[in-house]
C-alpha cells in the first residue's frame, strides 16, 4: 500500500513553459496533498497536458520548482519513475500485442508492483486479456493505459484526460474504477475539461486558462465562491432585442446577469424567488420566454463567471 | 462481477518477479512478437530472398551452352552454317532479318556479297553478336577448305563456386541483412515514436539500455534463422559452396548486421514519421543496391569509383561473404572488409546515441 505521508505529493511553484510564440504555462503554483485527488480542469489548450508532463518529468520547465514525492527530478528521476504512475493523452500501444502482454511488459520496468492478473480484473478486462489491442474499443483501452499506470502500484498517479473520447456509460465506468483507487488511499493528479468528471471524482480542483490558475480550492468552496445558489438559463422569442440586461439584474434575488447566443444566464440565490419575478416581469414587457430551465451552480458556472466563456464549445 | 467485488476490497499487493518476468526478456518478447504478428514482414524477411534466389537460380542456370540465333538471307550460305552446333540458323528475307536483327531476336545477319564475299552485320558491343560473328567467320572459312594450324583442345569447367548463382547468394544474402537490419530496428523505434509509445516507455521506469539491447537480442536470433534459411537453401537446391569456416560466416554476418541495425538506429534516432524514415532508408540503401556488386560484380564501374565503392558497407560485407564462401577465405584475408564494417558500426552507433531523442 502506497504510504500515508504527512508531506505533500506534489508542490509546484512558478512554473512557466513557452513554446516558440505560445506561453503554454504561465506561472503556476499547485500544492497536491498526499491520499488526494486533484484535478486540472481547463479547457483545450489551457496548459494542462504541459504542466502534467513537466510533473512527470517529460518536458523541462523554462522556470519554477517541481518537488515530487519530497524529490526533485534533476536529482532522483531514477527512484520517481518507481513510484509513479503514468497516463498519457494519446499514447498508442503496440496493436500486435495482447492485453496481458501489455500489462507484463510495463510489470516488467519496476522492482515491485501488483500482479498482472490483479490488475487487469480491476480494470474489469479480464474477458480481453488475450485479446489484442487492434480488437479493443475505445473504453477499453483507457481501462488498458490505466493498468499500465498501476501496474507499479504507484503512490502518485497521473491521468490526463483518462475519459476524454468515451461514451457517457464507459466514462461511468472508468469514474467508478477511479473511486476505487481513491478508496486505496493513492494520490491521483488527473485533467480534465468536464466539469462533471472533476466535481464527481475530486477532493480539489484547479481551473486552468491561458497557462494560469485562475481558481482553486474545492468544488464545493469554488461553486460557492460565485455565490453558490442555482442558474437560471432562459431564451426568449426574437432574441431578445429589447431586454436590457440591466433590468434583469435589478430583479429580486438576481446577481449576475450574462448573455450568450440570444440566451440569458442568470445566477440567482434562490430560484424559487427569482424565476416568478423574472416570468412576471417577462409578461409585464410582452416579452414571450421560451425554454426556462435552472439547474444548480457548478463549476462549468465557475469558468464562466470567471472568463466569460464556456469549457467546451458544444 | 463477484471476482471484481473480492478484487476490489481485498487489498492489492506487491509480488516480486520471476526471470520470465524480467524487462529484458519482456521487451526482447514484444519485438519477437510484433515480428510473428506481422506475416508480411515475414515474408520479405524469409519468402522473398529464397524465391529470389530460385529464380536467379533457375534464369542463370549453367546447361548445355545455348545455340546463338543468327538470320541469314541465301540458302547456299545457310546449309553451310547450319553444320555449325553453337549457331541456331535462320533462313529469312531481307526485310524480316532486318528488324528481328533491330529486335534482337537474332544476335546477327549473314547476307551475301557480289563476287563470292559475305557481309556480316552485328552490334559489337554485344558478346554474344561478337561471339556469333567468329563462329560464323570460322564455319564459312573452314567450309572453304582453311585448315587450323594449331591444334587446339577445348576442357568444358563448370564447377560449384564459379557459377552465377554461387556469386549472387551471397549478394543476396548481404542485401537481406541490410534490409532486415535497417527496417528491423528503424521502423520500429520510428514507429514508437510516432505513436508516443517512446515517451510512455520513458514515463515508466524501463531501461533505456535494455530497450535497445532488447533490439539487439532479437535481430541475432531472427539473424540466425535468416542466414540459415538462405544460404540452407543456395546450398541444398544449387549446391552454393560453403568453403570458408561456418564460425567465421556467421561471425561475418553479425558484424553486418550489427552495421546495418547501427544505421537503422540512426536513421531512427529523430525521424518522427513513417514516410521520412521510409525516405532516408531509400535514400542510403539506394546507392548500394547499385554499387555493391549484389547482382554483378563491381568491377564494371570506372577503376576511379572503385575505393569508394569498396567503403560502401554492403560492398564490405557481399565481400566479405563472398570470399568465405566462394574462396574459402579466413577472417585474416577480409581484415579491410571487417574494419569497414566496424568503421560505419562505431560511427553509426556513437553518432545515434548523441542524435536519440526519446520523444
Ligand atoms: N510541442 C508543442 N509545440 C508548440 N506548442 C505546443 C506544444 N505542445 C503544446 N503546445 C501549445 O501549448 C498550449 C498548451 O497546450 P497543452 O497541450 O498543455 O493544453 P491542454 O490543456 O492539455 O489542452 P487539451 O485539453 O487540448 O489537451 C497550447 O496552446 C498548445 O498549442
Ligand atoms: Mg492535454
Amino acid at each position: 500500500m502506497p504510504a500515508h505521508s504527512p508531506k505533500l505529493a506534489l508542490r509546484v511553484e512558478g512554473l512557466r513553459k513557452t513554446y516558440k510564440d505560445v506561453v503554454a504555462v504561465d506561472g503556476v503554483d499547485l500544492a497536491v496533498q498526499a491520499g488526494e485527488c486533484f484535478g486540472l480542469l481547463g479547457p483545450n489548450g489551457a496548459g494542462k497536458t504541459t504542466t502534467i508532463e513537466i510533473c512527470e518529468g517529460l518536458l523541462e520547465p523554462d522556470a519554477g520548482v517541481v518537488e515530487v514525492l519530497g524529490l526533485s527530478w534533476r536529482n532522483s528521476a531514477r527512484q520517481l519513475r518507481q513510484r509513479l504512475g503514468v497516463q498519457l493523452q494519446d499514447t498508442q500501444l503496440s496493436e500486435k500485442l495482447t492485453v496481458e502482454e501489455t500489462v507484463r511488459l510495463f510489470r516488467s520496468f519496476y522492482h515491485r508492483g501488483l500482479a498482472v492478473e490483479d490488475v487487469i480484473a480491476l480494470m474489469q478486462l479480464e474477458e480481453k486479456r488475450k485479446a489484442r489491442l487492434s480488437a479493443l474499443s475505445g473504453g477499453q483501452r483507457q481501462r488498458l493505459a490505466m493498468a499500465c499506470a498501476l501496474v507499479g502500484d504507484p503512490e502518485l498517479l497521473f491521468l490526463d484526460e483518462p475519459t476524454t473520447g468515451l461514451d457517457p456509460q464507459a466514462r461511468r465506468q472508468l469514474w467508478e474504477l477511479i473511486d476505487a483507487l481513491k478508496r486505496e488511499g493513492r494520490t491521483i493528479v488527473l485533467t480534465t475539461h468536464y466539469m462533471e468528471e472533476a466535481e464527481r471524482l475530486c477532493d480539489r480542483v484547479a481551473i486552468m486558462d491561458y497557462g494560469r490558475i485562475i481558481a482553486l480550492g474545492t468544488p464545493a468552496e469554488l461553486i460557492a465562491s460565485i455565490g453558490g445558489g442555482h442558474v437560471v438559463e432562459f431564451s426568449v422569442d426574437g432574441g431578445g432585442a429589447g431586454l436590457d440586461p440591466g433590468e434583469l439584474a435589478a430583479l429580486e434575488g438576481v446577481r449576475s446577469v450574462r448573455r450568450n447566443n440570444g440566451r440569458y444566464e442568470l445566477q440567482v440565490t434562490d430560484w424559487h424567488r427569482a424565476v416568478p419575478c423574472l416570468l412576471a416581469a417577462m409578461v409585464q414587457r410582452r416579452i414571450p420566454v421560451s425554454e426556462l430551465r435552472t439547474h444548480s451552480a457548478t463549476l462549468e458556472d465557475v469558468f464562466v463567471t470567471l472568463t466569460g466563456r464556456h469549457l467546451r464549445d458544444e | 462481477m463477484s471476482d471484481r467485488a473480492a478484487v476490489l476490497d481485498r487489498p492489492l499487493r506487491a509480488v516480486p518477479l520471476a526471470f520470465r518476468e524480467r524487462s529484458l526478456v519482456q521487451l526482447t518478447l514484444v519485438r519477437f512478437r510484433e515480428f510473428w504478428r506481422e506475416p508480411e514482414a515475414i515474408f520479405w524477411v524469409f519468402i522473398f530472398p529464397i524465391l529470389l534466389t530460385a529464380g536467379l537460380g533457375i534464369a542463370f542456370r549453367s546447361g548445355p551452352a545455348q545455340a546463338l540465333p543468327i538470320g541469314v538471307t541465301d540458302d547456299g550460305l545457310a546449309a553451310v552454317l547450319q553444320a555449325e552446333p553453337s549457331l541456331s540458323v535462320r533462313r529469312l528475307d531481307a526485310r524480316t532479318a532486318e528488324d528481328q536483327l533491330r529486335l534482337g531476336r537474332i544476335h546477327l545477319l549473314v547476307t551475301p556479297e557480289a563476287g563470292g564475299g559475305v557481309r556480316l552485320r552485328y552490334d559489337d558491343t554485344n558478346p554474344e553478336s561478337r561471339t556469333a560473328g567468329l563462329l560464323v567467320e570460322r564455319a564459312l572459312q573452314r567450309a572453304a577448305g582453311v585448315r587450323d594450324r594449331v591444334p587446339v583442345t577445348a576442357e568444358i569447367a563448370r564447377e560449384p563456386g564459379s557459377r552465377y548463382i554461387d556469386f549472387v547468394v551471397p549478394g543476396l544474402l548481404g542485401m537481406n541483412l541490410m534490409g532486415s537490419g535497417m527496417w528491423g530496428v528503424g521502423f520500429a523505434i520510428v514507429d514508437a515514436r510516432r505513436k508516443r509509445l517512446l515517451k510512455r516507455l520513458v514515463a515508466s521506469p524501463m531501461s533505456r539500455a535494455e530497450y535497445l539491447l532488447s533490439f539487439l537480442l532479437s535481430r541475432l536470433v531472427l539473424l540466425l534463422l535468416e542466414v540459415t534459411a538462405l544460404v540452407g537453401f543456395g546450398v541444398l537446391a544449387f549446391g552454393v559452396p560453403v568453403n570458408g569456416p561456418v564460425w567465421q560466416l556467421a561471425l561475418l554476418c553479425v558484424l553486418a548486421s550489427l552495421c546495418f541495425s547501427a544505421l537503422g538506429l540512426l536513421i531512427a534516432s529523430r525521424t518522427r514519421t513513417i514516410e521520412a524514415a521510409s525516405g532516408w532508408m531509400n535514400f542510403v540503401m539506394l546507392p548500394m543496391w547499385v554499387f555493391s556488386g549484389v547482382f554483378f560484380s563491381y568491377e564494371r564501374f570506372p577503376e576511379a569509383f572503385h575505393p569508394f565503392i569498396r567503403l560502401l558497407p554492403l560492398t564490405a560485407a557481399i565481400d566479405a561473404l563472398r570470399a568465405n564462401m566462394l574462396q574459402g577465405a579466413g577472417l585474416e584475408q577480409v581484415a579491410p572488409e571487417v574494419a569497414v564494417m566496424g568503421g560505419w558500426l562505431g560511427l553509426s552507433f556513437f553518432a545515434a546515441l548523441a542524435l536519440f531523442r526519446w520523444r
